[in-house]
Protein backbone atom coordinates (compact mmCIF):
# COMPACT_ATOMS: atom_id res chain seq x y z
CA UNK A 1 0.00 0.00 0.00
CA UNK A 2 2.60 2.17 1.10
CA UNK A 3 4.07 1.25 -2.28
CA UNK A 4 1.72 2.68 -4.36
CA UNK A 5 0.91 5.78 -2.45
CA UNK A 6 5.11 6.53 -2.72
CA UNK A 7 4.65 6.21 -6.67
CA UNK A 8 1.46 7.68 -7.23
CA UNK A 9 3.17 11.04 -4.72
CA UNK A 10 6.45 10.88 -6.44
CA UNK A 11 5.03 10.93 -9.92
CA UNK A 12 2.90 14.10 -8.47
CA UNK A 13 6.04 15.85 -7.57
CA UNK A 14 8.10 15.04 -10.57
CA UNK A 15 5.20 16.14 -13.19
CA UNK A 16 4.40 19.23 -11.07
CA UNK A 17 8.27 20.30 -11.18
CA UNK A 18 8.33 19.59 -15.14
CA UNK A 19 4.93 21.35 -15.20
CA UNK A 20 6.58 24.48 -13.62
CA UNK A 21 9.44 24.73 -15.95
CA UNK A 22 7.80 23.57 -18.91
CA UNK A 23 4.38 25.99 -18.96
CA UNK A 24 4.36 29.33 -20.78
CA UNK A 25 1.85 30.98 -19.09
CA UNK A 26 2.82 31.88 -15.10
CA UNK A 27 -0.23 31.46 -14.14
CA UNK A 28 -0.28 27.48 -15.05
CA UNK A 29 3.48 27.03 -13.81
CA UNK A 30 1.78 28.69 -10.07
CA UNK A 31 -0.66 25.82 -10.45
CA UNK A 32 1.62 23.43 -11.45
CA UNK A 33 3.59 23.87 -8.02
CA UNK A 34 0.72 23.37 -5.55
CA UNK A 35 0.23 20.05 -7.37
CA UNK A 36 3.68 19.48 -6.60
CA UNK A 37 3.80 20.98 -3.01
CA UNK A 38 0.58 18.55 -2.34
CA UNK A 39 2.60 15.65 -3.82
CA UNK A 40 5.23 16.42 -1.64
CA UNK A 41 3.03 16.87 1.40
CA UNK A 42 2.11 13.02 1.23
CA UNK A 43 5.77 12.06 0.66
CA UNK A 44 6.44 13.39 3.97
CA UNK A 45 3.21 11.75 5.34
CA UNK A 46 5.23 8.77 4.72
CA UNK A 47 8.54 9.79 6.33
CA UNK A 48 6.34 10.12 9.41
CA UNK A 49 6.58 13.88 9.56
CA UNK A 50 2.78 14.91 9.79
CA UNK A 51 3.54 18.51 11.25
CA UNK A 52 5.89 19.61 8.42
CA UNK A 53 3.49 18.11 5.47
CA UNK A 54 0.41 19.86 7.58
CA UNK A 55 2.07 23.52 7.46
CA UNK A 56 3.55 22.54 4.01
CA UNK A 57 -0.25 22.43 2.85
CA UNK A 58 -1.46 25.31 4.91
CA UNK A 59 1.59 27.84 4.50
CA UNK A 60 3.20 26.67 1.49
CA UNK A 61 0.07 25.45 -1.11
CA UNK A 62 -2.18 27.63 0.59
CA UNK A 63 -0.60 31.43 1.94
CA UNK A 64 2.10 31.60 -0.14
CA UNK A 65 0.81 30.30 -3.54
CA UNK A 66 -2.56 32.30 -3.29
CA UNK A 67 -0.05 35.27 -2.92
CA UNK A 68 1.66 34.13 -6.21
CA UNK A 69 -1.28 34.16 -8.09
CA UNK A 70 -2.61 37.49 -7.13
CA UNK A 71 0.91 38.69 -8.40
CA UNK A 72 0.64 36.72 -11.71
CA UNK A 73 -2.83 38.63 -11.96
CA UNK A 74 -1.31 41.94 -10.95
CA UNK A 75 1.47 42.01 -13.48
CA UNK A 76 -0.77 40.07 -15.74
CA UNK A 77 2.12 37.03 -16.23
CA UNK A 78 2.46 38.35 -19.95
CA UNK A 79 4.89 36.42 -22.19
CA UNK A 80 7.80 37.95 -23.08
CA UNK A 81 8.16 39.40 -26.81
CA UNK A 82 11.49 38.10 -28.45
CA UNK A 83 13.15 37.12 -25.48
CA UNK A 84 11.44 34.03 -24.81
CA UNK A 85 14.47 31.78 -23.54
CA UNK A 86 18.07 31.79 -24.18
CA UNK A 87 18.35 29.96 -27.26
CA UNK A 88 18.66 26.09 -28.86
CA UNK A 89 22.21 25.86 -27.91
CA UNK A 90 21.54 27.84 -24.12
CA UNK A 91 18.60 25.70 -22.85
CA UNK A 92 20.70 22.50 -24.71
CA UNK A 93 23.74 23.79 -22.10
CA UNK A 94 21.52 24.52 -19.37
CA UNK A 95 19.69 20.89 -19.37
CA UNK A 96 23.65 19.81 -19.71
CA UNK A 97 24.48 21.53 -16.40
CA UNK A 98 20.88 20.31 -14.75
CA UNK A 99 21.91 16.65 -15.91
CA UNK A 100 25.64 16.56 -15.16
CA UNK A 101 24.02 18.26 -11.28
CA UNK A 102 21.79 15.40 -10.81
CA UNK A 103 24.54 12.56 -11.92
CA UNK A 104 26.62 14.59 -9.12
CA UNK A 105 24.11 14.58 -6.54
CA UNK A 106 23.12 10.82 -7.20
CA UNK A 107 26.80 10.06 -6.65
CA UNK A 108 26.98 12.25 -3.79
CA UNK A 109 23.98 10.65 -1.98
CA UNK A 110 23.64 7.01 -3.20
CA UNK A 111 27.44 6.40 -3.31
CA UNK A 112 27.82 7.92 0.14
CA UNK A 113 27.74 4.06 1.49
CA UNK A 114 25.41 4.96 4.79
CA UNK A 115 24.21 1.80 5.17
CA UNK A 116 21.14 3.34 6.68
CA UNK A 117 20.05 4.43 3.39
CA UNK A 118 19.14 1.54 1.91
CA UNK A 119 16.60 0.55 5.00
CA UNK A 120 13.21 2.26 5.83
CA UNK A 121 14.47 4.45 8.83
CA UNK A 122 15.20 3.71 12.33
CA UNK A 123 12.26 2.76 14.47
CA UNK A 124 10.79 5.22 15.96
CA UNK A 125 7.99 5.96 18.60
CA UNK A 126 4.92 6.40 18.06
CA UNK A 127 5.13 10.88 18.76
CA UNK A 128 7.50 11.12 16.53
CA UNK A 129 7.03 13.90 13.61
CA UNK A 130 3.79 15.49 15.76
CA UNK A 131 3.19 18.65 16.88
CA UNK A 132 4.06 18.21 20.35
CA UNK A 133 7.45 16.76 19.46
CA UNK A 134 8.15 19.74 16.92
CA UNK A 135 6.46 22.41 19.56
CA UNK A 136 8.94 20.82 22.35
CA UNK A 137 11.76 21.11 20.01
CA UNK A 138 11.11 24.78 19.51
CA UNK A 139 10.58 25.57 22.81
CA UNK A 140 13.66 24.32 24.07
CA UNK A 141 16.64 22.80 22.10
CA UNK A 142 15.52 25.05 19.10
CA UNK A 143 14.79 28.30 20.78
CA UNK A 144 16.81 30.69 19.50
CA UNK A 145 16.13 29.22 15.27
CA UNK A 146 12.67 30.18 16.41
CA UNK A 147 13.24 33.69 17.64
CA UNK A 148 15.51 34.40 14.77
CA UNK A 149 12.81 33.37 12.09
CA UNK A 150 10.33 35.64 13.45
CA UNK A 151 12.15 38.28 13.51
CA UNK A 152 13.22 37.07 9.06
CA UNK A 153 9.55 37.08 8.70
CA UNK A 154 9.10 40.46 10.10
CA UNK A 155 12.15 41.90 8.21
CA UNK A 156 10.61 40.45 5.11
CA UNK A 157 7.20 41.77 5.60
CA UNK A 158 8.48 45.38 6.11
CA UNK A 159 11.06 44.86 3.16
CA UNK A 160 8.08 43.74 0.93
CA UNK A 161 6.49 47.29 1.70
CA UNK A 162 9.06 48.87 1.03
CA UNK A 163 9.68 47.97 -2.25
CA UNK A 164 6.59 47.55 -3.44
CA UNK A 165 4.86 51.08 -2.35
CA UNK A 166 4.13 53.37 -4.47
CA UNK A 167 6.70 56.57 -4.02
CA UNK A 168 4.45 59.45 -4.30
CA UNK A 169 1.84 58.29 -7.16
CA UNK A 170 2.50 56.88 -10.16
CA UNK A 171 4.74 58.69 -13.02
CA UNK A 172 2.64 62.15 -13.68
CA UNK A 173 1.47 61.75 -17.40
CA UNK A 174 0.71 58.50 -16.99
CA UNK A 175 -2.37 58.13 -15.06
CA UNK A 176 -5.24 60.32 -16.76
CA UNK A 177 -7.52 62.53 -14.62
CA UNK A 178 -10.85 60.70 -13.13
CA UNK A 179 -13.99 61.85 -14.97
CA UNK A 180 -16.14 64.65 -13.06
CA UNK A 181 -19.61 63.80 -11.88
CA UNK A 182 -21.43 66.78 -11.28
CA UNK A 183 -24.30 66.97 -9.07
CA UNK A 184 -26.64 68.28 -11.80
CA UNK A 185 -25.79 65.36 -14.19
CA UNK A 186 -26.24 62.74 -11.79
CA UNK A 187 -29.94 64.18 -10.33
CA UNK A 188 -30.99 64.60 -14.01
CA UNK A 189 -31.82 60.80 -13.85
CA UNK A 190 -31.55 57.86 -16.31
CA UNK A 191 -34.14 56.97 -19.08
CA UNK A 192 -35.39 53.55 -18.17
CA UNK A 193 -33.90 50.45 -18.54
CA UNK A 194 -30.58 51.94 -18.50
CA UNK A 195 -27.84 51.61 -15.65
CA UNK A 196 -29.68 48.32 -15.00
CA UNK A 197 -29.30 44.84 -16.62
CA UNK A 198 -32.22 45.48 -19.19
CA UNK A 199 -29.35 47.47 -20.82
CA UNK A 200 -27.97 44.60 -21.88
CA UNK A 201 -29.97 41.82 -21.82
CA UNK A 202 -32.97 44.03 -23.87
CA UNK A 203 -36.55 44.04 -22.87
CA UNK A 204 -37.55 41.11 -21.09
CA UNK A 205 -39.62 39.57 -22.83
CA UNK A 206 -41.19 37.27 -20.16
CA UNK A 207 -43.23 41.06 -18.71
CA UNK A 208 -46.41 41.32 -20.17
CA UNK A 209 -46.58 44.69 -21.44
CA UNK A 210 -48.86 46.65 -19.52
CA UNK A 211 -47.70 46.29 -16.62
CA UNK A 212 -44.03 47.44 -18.12
CA UNK A 213 -43.60 51.18 -18.36
CA UNK A 214 -42.16 52.48 -21.96
CA UNK A 215 -38.75 54.49 -21.47
CA UNK A 216 -39.32 58.19 -21.95
CA UNK A 217 -38.52 59.58 -25.56
CA UNK B 1 10.10 2.39 0.75
CA UNK B 2 13.99 2.76 1.76
CA UNK B 3 15.44 6.35 2.16
CA UNK B 4 17.34 5.68 -1.37
CA UNK B 5 14.20 6.18 -3.32
CA UNK B 6 13.15 9.85 -1.65
CA UNK B 7 16.69 11.18 -1.71
CA UNK B 8 16.71 10.02 -5.45
CA UNK B 9 13.43 11.81 -5.69
CA UNK B 10 14.96 14.81 -3.86
CA UNK B 11 18.11 14.60 -6.30
CA UNK B 12 15.62 14.85 -8.97
CA UNK B 13 13.37 17.82 -8.27
CA UNK B 14 16.81 19.45 -7.13
CA UNK B 15 18.12 19.28 -10.93
CA UNK B 16 14.65 20.26 -12.26
CA UNK B 17 14.49 23.32 -10.56
CA UNK B 18 18.44 24.11 -11.36
CA UNK B 19 17.58 23.50 -15.18
CA UNK B 20 14.63 25.86 -14.89
CA UNK B 21 16.32 28.82 -12.95
CA UNK B 22 18.87 28.33 -16.11
CA UNK B 23 16.67 28.01 -18.88
CA UNK B 24 13.32 30.66 -17.90
CA UNK B 25 13.83 34.37 -17.75
CA UNK B 26 10.64 35.33 -16.34
CA UNK B 27 11.71 36.75 -12.44
CA UNK B 28 8.31 35.06 -10.99
CA UNK B 29 9.03 31.51 -13.05
CA UNK B 30 12.56 31.58 -11.79
CA UNK B 31 11.30 32.38 -7.70
CA UNK B 32 8.87 28.70 -8.72
CA UNK B 33 11.81 27.10 -9.34
CA UNK B 34 13.93 28.49 -6.25
CA UNK B 35 10.74 27.17 -4.36
CA UNK B 36 11.09 23.72 -6.02
CA UNK B 37 15.03 23.60 -4.89
CA UNK B 38 14.58 24.75 -1.45
CA UNK B 39 11.59 21.77 -1.39
CA UNK B 40 13.47 19.50 -2.53
CA UNK B 41 16.03 20.33 -0.18
CA UNK B 42 13.20 19.68 2.42
CA UNK B 43 12.51 16.60 1.50
CA UNK B 44 16.25 15.23 1.65
CA UNK B 45 16.39 16.53 5.31
CA UNK B 46 13.05 15.02 6.36
CA UNK B 47 14.47 11.69 4.62
CA UNK B 48 17.48 11.66 6.70
CA UNK B 49 15.56 12.90 9.79
CA UNK B 50 13.87 9.65 9.50
CA UNK B 51 16.43 7.47 8.53
CA UNK B 52 18.05 8.52 12.08
CA UNK B 53 14.61 8.20 13.39
CA UNK B 54 15.56 12.27 14.87
CA UNK B 55 12.83 15.27 15.09
CA UNK B 56 16.32 17.80 14.21
CA UNK B 57 15.75 17.69 10.51
CA UNK B 58 11.80 18.59 10.80
CA UNK B 59 12.54 21.46 12.86
CA UNK B 60 15.43 22.32 10.29
CA UNK B 61 12.70 21.61 7.26
CA UNK B 62 10.18 24.26 9.28
CA UNK B 63 13.01 27.25 9.56
CA UNK B 64 13.68 26.67 5.54
CA UNK B 65 10.12 27.30 4.99
CA UNK B 66 10.15 30.60 6.79
CA UNK B 67 13.70 31.14 4.89
CA UNK B 68 11.66 30.30 1.65
CA UNK B 69 8.42 32.59 2.52
CA UNK B 70 10.62 35.55 3.41
CA UNK B 71 12.53 34.57 -0.07
CA UNK B 72 9.06 34.83 -1.69
CA UNK B 73 7.64 37.89 -0.13
CA UNK B 74 11.16 40.06 -0.95
CA UNK B 75 10.94 38.42 -4.60
CA UNK B 76 7.46 39.25 -5.17
CA UNK B 77 8.18 42.73 -3.85
CA UNK B 78 11.01 43.15 -6.62
CA UNK B 79 8.77 41.77 -9.62
CA UNK B 80 5.79 44.41 -8.34
CA UNK B 81 8.26 47.43 -8.35
CA UNK B 82 9.69 46.37 -11.57
CA UNK B 83 5.96 46.28 -12.84
CA UNK B 84 5.86 49.81 -11.34
CA UNK B 85 8.99 51.23 -12.65
CA UNK B 86 7.47 50.06 -15.96
CA UNK B 87 10.04 47.68 -17.00
CA UNK B 88 9.60 43.90 -18.75
CA UNK B 89 9.30 40.80 -16.57
CA UNK B 90 12.93 39.27 -17.88
CA UNK B 91 15.45 39.23 -15.73
CA UNK B 92 18.08 40.19 -18.50
CA UNK B 93 16.71 43.60 -17.97
CA UNK B 94 17.79 44.03 -14.33
CA UNK B 95 21.36 45.48 -14.62
CA UNK B 96 21.66 48.49 -12.27
CA UNK B 97 20.47 47.71 -8.65
CA UNK B 98 19.53 51.38 -7.80
CA UNK B 99 15.99 52.10 -6.61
Amino acid sequence: MSYVVFFIAALGTLTGAIGVIALKDPFYSVLALVVHLVSLAVLFMLLQAEFVAAAQVVVYAGAVMVLYVFVVSYIGGQNLPGAQGPGRAGTLAAFACAGALLVELFIAVLGSGLKAIGTGGAHVAAGFGNPEAIGAFFLTKFLAPFEIASYLLLLAAVGAVTLARRRGGLESGIEEPAPRLSVAEFMRGRPYYTGTQHETLGRPESLPPSRVKEPAK
Amino acid sequence: MTIAWYLAISALIFAIGVGGVLVRRNPLVILLCLELMLNAANLALIGFSRMWGNNDGQVFALIVMVVAACEVTVGLGVIVAMHRHRLPADVDSMRELQG
